[in-house]
């Protein structure tokens, strides 16, 4: 009996909810923490960052006016989906990574309970950083959080798939949409999670993956016009001062995290106050 | 039968402006070494000689801040701090009046402008923000949240004091002190307000001010001293101080331009309306960065909501700002009416029908005549640069979503306004609008309790209200509950 011969996966990118190839037909080699072969993994360029953005910029008026409840079961449905492939990103970062098996179980179960995290705060971060304000006058006014825009992040290279999930769920909580760059050594769980993603109920272009190199991809990210807002946790400190001074031309936000917190969430989100006038 | 106003000259007696002024730092008045005029824009007499501030006297402002924030300030506790904020406020309310008349002289604003908003503004800023002093563990910024340090400040030329206010009086509640710079063009009742640190008996370095120009100002910005810049102005500038800080660790804001939509719905009050996009534009010159430059008309109410402003366009009162009965003082420099006067012609050559009422202007001073452009488009710069004067651009639009989109067409985000009587539409219109403060049925309310701040390139951060105070602290990193 001859041995059965496996059948591998092509990663590609995620962009509009769709599994495109780079158009710049680009590839580069994931490898083993041992140096072998794992898969050729996209090497996105300038263009696949400006499709997203333009897939990300359309999906931001209807994600970020879906009920605040609505995006919470969204983001529980993508943890649901996570937890039934658990196994599966166990053994993805183990191979590409070399962690043991406690280690890459726990980074998953993190990262689960990361998205249950975020899910709980998309209708209440409105109650705890809103305000109705006391004016000296006929009016009644108040101040809301809404979401930014157009959110550019590059997750962390480790935790590959955790820092990847703190960069996404806390910017789209608050609706935002985004456009992330994964872990280029560790690409791989971050494709097979927008396969997660993409059985989610996650309108298209709310989130899209692209995999390459952070130095060549980040600065294109920084210059953009239409993206309002970087999230630049998994970017190389040497490489903050050029991003801020090229996201200067449309004042973008650009900040930098470690872990989940709620902060990251109100990071990305503007205050709308209105004044109503009071009469009769 | 018409009526006539009779002159109501407000008296400049109770001004006391010296012929030369230094820089106040370290709690006394120290001598400057080069001066510059700064003028009345109403007459263009030299009202005075304004210091300005080379790098001896930023460094010796920063270092006296620096001792003030180490020695005394960030060691007080915030019941005491706050004491101070409360007596600035009364002595501010004491002397509102010569504060009044010395702003409309050195900024060209009416006078009933100064005396009815920016200085009881500028007060009720102190008032509010001395009561945060000793409740910033209240703040949502963690349980014990500290001050950023020395905090350089950069304030414009439209509404000087106010502006001061909602600069130094959040950082000194949080405990920060302040090197402050005010406009060029405007530096008197910045100087006047060094004396009432001192009648407050602020300790000494708490708040230093120093003048000059936009030299000076780069100075500050690039000051190794200086933990936190806080800049209102120009978008152009914003994105200079932005780079100029992105390779340090200086926290900023910035409080920029803006092309503000007003968004006139079929079913609005006519009457009202027209008041309020005169409000929304001729306040202040339309020297307002949240200023309703652009009017958006719907298109069946158009005709008659253009009859009806031009008519109360031609009662507007354009003159002398120390008359009370004035609406519409003096474009407050040269320079400024240059760029208004440009952008006007821009609009000419662009295919805009420019109106303005009959209007005697003043010979003597800087004046422009209240404007509309009509028949302009979301294409025509006068629709999408701030002119930063009295020029409103009229566009119109068919349908409420055409509105928010020709509304949210534009780089900017700062500001908004909304006229109709369905509530329902006004809520959702308000909820589309992609800009930080939206007024509905009104135009250019202030309040220190309500934040303030833009989306997009109107800027960064928020001032006034419980949302402003994060500009000048700091939450320990990570702590559970901070948002």
């Amino acid at each position: 009996m001859s041995e059965r011969i496996d059948v591998k996966k092509t990663y590609k990118l995620f962009i509009n909810g769709a599994f495109p190839r780079s158009e710049s037909g680009r590839t580069y080699e994931v490898k083993t923490s041992k140096g072998a072969f794992l898969a050729n993994a996209c090497q996105s360029s300038r263009k696949d960052l400006r499709e997203a953005v333009v897939a990300a910029r359309a999906a931001h008026n209807g994600w970020s006016k879906a009920t605040a409840y609505n995006r919470g079961q969204i983001l529980y449905r993508i943890a649901e989906m996570l937890q039934a492939r658990t196994g599966e990103f166990v053994q993805e970062i183990m191979i590409t990574t070399g962690v043991t098996k406690v280690k890459a179980e726990k980074e998953v179960l993190q990262a689960i309970d990361t998205l249950v995290w975020y899910a709980g705060w998309s209708d209440k971060i409105s109650s705890l950083t809103g305000a109705n304000n006391p004016v000296a006058g006929p009016f009644y006014n108040f101040t809301i959080p809404e979401s930014m825009g157009v959110v550019a992040a590059v997750a962390p290279e480790n935790p590959s798939l955790l820092g990847l999930i703190e960069s996404i769920a806390p910017v789209i909580t608050s609706g935002n949409t985004v456009i992330v760059l994964a872990s280029t050594k560790a690409p791989l769980s971050a494709m097979s999670f927008a396969e997660v993603l993409a059985t989610s109920d996650l309108p298209a272009g709310v989130i899209n993956v692209l995999t390459g190199k952070k130095d060549e991809i980040a600065p294109w990210m920084a210059s953009h016009m239409d993206i309002d807002a970087m999230d630049i946790s998994g970017l190389s400190s040497k490489l903050t001062s050029e991003i801020k001074v090229a996201g200067a031309e449309n004042l973008k936000r650009i900040y930098s995290f470690k872990g989940a917190t709620a902060a990251r969430i109100t990071a990305f989100a503007e205050s709308k106050t209105i004044w109503h006038t009071i009469g009769v | 039968m018409s009526f006539e106003y009779a002159p109501a000259p407000e008296s400049r007696a109770i001004t006391n402006i010296k012929p030369k002024y230094g820089h106040f730092i370290g709690g006394k008045f120290v001598a400057g070494s080069k001066h510059f005029p700064t003028i009345n824009p109403a007459t263009e007499e030299i009202l005075s000689q304004i210091a300005l501030a080379g790098k001896s006297d930023v460094d010796a402002a920063v270092k006296a801040a620096r001792k003030a924030y180490n020695s005394t300030w960030s060691k007080m506790p915030g019941k005491e701090r706050g004491k101070y904020l409360f007596r600035i406020a009364r002595i501010l309310q004491e002397r509102a009046r010569e504060f009044a008349v010395l702003e409309t002289l050195d900024n060209g604003k009416p006078i009933r402008e100064s005396r009815d908003t920016d200085i009881p503004l500028a007060a009720a800023h102190f008032f509010y923000h001395a009561g945060w002093a000793d409740k910033l563990e209240y703040a949502g910024l963690g349980s014990s949240p500290k001050p950023l340090g020395v905090a350089g400040q950069i304030i414009p030329w439209n509404f000087p004091l106010l502006m001061l206010a909602w600069k130094v009086a959040p950082a000194l509640a949080t405990g920060n002190t302040v090197v402050l710079k005010p406009a060029e063009s405007t530096s008197l009742t910045a100087l006047l307000f060094a004396e009432v640190c001192q009648q407050a008996e602020l300790p000494a370095g708490v708040v230093n001010i120093v003048t000059g120009d936009g030299s000076t100002g780069a100075l500050i910005v690039n000051h190794p001293g200086i933990d936190k810049i806080a800049f209102t102005g120009s978008t152009e500038v914003g994105k200079i101080i932005a780079r100029s800080v992105a390779p340090t660790k200086k926290s900023v804001t910035l409080e920029l331009g803006g092309k503000g939509a007003n968004i006139v719905f079929e079913d609005a009050a006519i009457d009202e309306t027209v008041e309020g996009i005169i409000d929304g534009i001729f306040f202040n010159q339309g020297h307002v960065c949240c200023a309703g430059s652009r009017l958006l008309l719907q298109e069946n109410i158009a005709e008659e909501v253009l009859h009806k402003l031009k008519k109360r366009m031609e009662k507007i009162r354009v003159g002398d700002p120390m008359d009370k009965n004035t609406d519409v003082g003096a474009i407050n420099s040269k320079e400024q009416l240059a760029k208004i006067v440009e952008l006007a012609k821009v609009g000419d050559a662009e295919g805009g029908q420019r109106w303005s009422p009959a209007c005697e202007l003043p010979k003597k001073g800087y004046w422009f005549a209240p404007t509309i452009f009509t028949g302009v488009t979301s294409a025509h710069r006068i629709a999408r640069e701030e002119i930063f004067g009295p020029v409103l651009s009229v566009l119109t639009f068919r349908t409420p979503q055409e509105a928010i989109e020709k509304a949210n067409n534009t780089p900017f985000g700062l500001s908004a306004g909304i006229w109709g009587e369905k509530g329902s539409r006004t809520l959702w219109a308000a909820q589309q609008l992609r800009a930080g403060v939206i007024w509905t049925n009104s135009f250019n309310k202030f309040d220190p309790t309500s934040p303030f701040g833009g989306y997009k390139e109107s800027g960064w951060g928020r001032e006034g209200g419980r949302h402003g105070l994060a500009a000048y602290l700091k939450s320990v990193s990570n702590e559970k509950g901070v948002m």
